[in-house]
């Protein structure tokens, strides 16, 4: 079998952590699971922002947990694509912003 | 899309003691999961007993007209297995007698079998509470033999049950065959022009959702609420109350589990979000299932898998309301679909 640093089975072992720091690993939990519940925004809400972010940190298991956790509220494939557009459009924008960075230095160095 | 049931296929896992015997292999073999009975000892709860009867099911058969992916009986235009007109007479029997508050009719299409209207103008006559009629909705549109079956039951004030996976045509199809989404507007346009599941109206309309895939349905509300939201904007419908009911791993469902590479994350997920707070109130506890020969089942699941109640009386005929209060509830891994989440019944979730 090929070695990979991904396993798709350590996603159920993520509650794990805390056996190694217990208080700081309850803690994260704790505000992880405060984060994701209805509030000013709704789940779904949450979990179309938590879906774009998740491709944005290429995180597979993030995307494998939120693809699921978004069907599971019934949004559907055209609103997660969405979503991830949203993430690629902010991602690509700050890529490209810096270009402002770039022509001002061209600027500033050129007769 | 599957073009016959399992049993027609003569699958593997048609049979039910090899689907209860892949159910305690595995995973559950090899101890990386803790079996039903395993999980509900840790919190005292086994063994699970029957409580008062509440709720009394019949299967009027396996015939339907369409043939869902995710079937848990197997239905389907080519199974025959029917109620006979005997039985039913021995299921009368019974509502006459039973303290049970509601009936609830399924199959199959229970429409189909052809004596259905024969036995709910019977029924009715018993003065049950609530009297359930689960209907997959084509039916009515499906010949016009049935075109009328609103009014009947709005003549005996049945309350309509009825499956709809998504708010949208492109899930719906692809669980429940093409053209069901349509179809399915259309009937349900039909019962809300006489109207079933108006708003200030008696006449109990209900939608029944089932995830249209491998992972566990979310919240009852927030999901009532977004089918609510699409079905009045997009085709001006009405309903009363969404029940968000979990696939369990039997049958067709499960059959799609493997296939699809899915079978254990699903049975990790499920027992992930075990709640022992929903052990209390699953629908075993209250209800009695009688299939279209007869026979007495915790539940429709346990039907399925052809797991007989644990009493001395196992036949309708011998129906003994005493006799089966306390039985112990007979479980299965399957058993885990019902207590995961918010919990998960015929009636939907329980919180």
């Amino acid at each position: 079998m090929s070695k990979t640093y991904y396993n798709p089975d350590d996603l159920r072992k993520f509650s794990k952590i805390t056996e190694w720091s217990e208080e700081l690993g309850e803690k994260f939990f704790d505000y992880y699971g405060k984060v994701f519940e209805e509030g000013a925004l709704t789940a779904r809400e949450k979990s179309l922002i938590a879906l774009a972010v998740s491709h944005v940190v290429k995180c597979p298991y993030c995307i494998d947990a939120y693809t699921k956790d978004g069907l599971q509220r019934g949004i559907n494939k055209e609103e997660m694509m969405e979503a991830v557009h949203v993430g690629a459009a902010i991602e690509s924008g700050a890529t490209l912003v810096h270009g402002v960075q770039m022509m001002n230095k061209y600027e500033k160095l050129s007769m | 899309m599957i073009k016959q049931s399992l049993h027609k296929r003569e699958s593997i896992l048609s049979k039910a003691e090899k689907q209860l015997e892949y159910l305690s292999n595995g995973v559950f073999k090899n101890g990386d999961l803790p079996s039903f009975k395993q999980k509900i000892s840790e919190t005292s709860q086994f063994p699970m007993r029957a409580k008062k009867l509440e709720i009394l099911q019949l299967n009027l058969g396996y015939m339907c007209n369409q043939l869902c992916e995710h079937c848990h009986v197997d239905a389907g235009p080519d199974r025959k297995e029917i109620m006979t007109r005997e039985t039913m007479l021995q299921c009368l029997k019974v509502i006459e007698k039973t303290g049970a508050h509601t009936l609830d009719l399924t199959g199959g299409a229970p429409e189909m079998n052809p004596n259905f209207r024969w036995f709910v103008e019977e029924a009715s006559k018993a003065g049950i509470k609530d009297f359930i009629v689960r209907s997959n909705l084509t039916i009515i549109r499906a010949n016009k033999k049935y075109n009328d079956l609103p009014m009947f039951f709005k003549k005996h004030n049945v309350h309509v049950v009825s499956s709809m996976p998504h708010w949208t045509k492109g899930k719906t199809d692809k669980q429940r065959g093409d053209g069901v989404f349509d179809q399915s507007i259309k009937a349900l346009q039909d019962l809300n022009a006489i109207g079933y599941g108006m708003p200030e109206s008696d006449l109990r309309l209900d939608l029944v959702h089932n995830p249209s895939g491998a992972f566990l349905p979310s919240d009852q509300l927030s999901l009532e609420n977004e089918f609510k939201k699409s079905l009045l904007a997009d085709f001006n419908i009405h309903f009363h109350n969404l029940f968000a009911i979990t696939n369990l791993p039997i049958s067709r469902f499960l059959d799609y589990l493997i296939v699809s590479d899915n079978y254990e994350d699903y049975m990790y997920a499920l027992v992930d979000a075990f709640n022992p707070a929903a052990v209390a109130n699953v629908m075993c506890t209250n209800t009695l299932s009688v299939s279209w020969d007869g026979w007495m089942y915790d539940c429709d699941f346990n039907q399925m898998l052809e797991l007989k109640v644990n009493s001395k009386a196992k036949h309708i005929k011998d129906f003994n309301e005493e006799t089966l209060r306390d039985r112990e509830i007979v479980i299965s891994q399957h058993c885990y679909g019902c207590t995961a989440g918010a919990g998960s019944s015929c009636q939907g979730s329980f919180s």
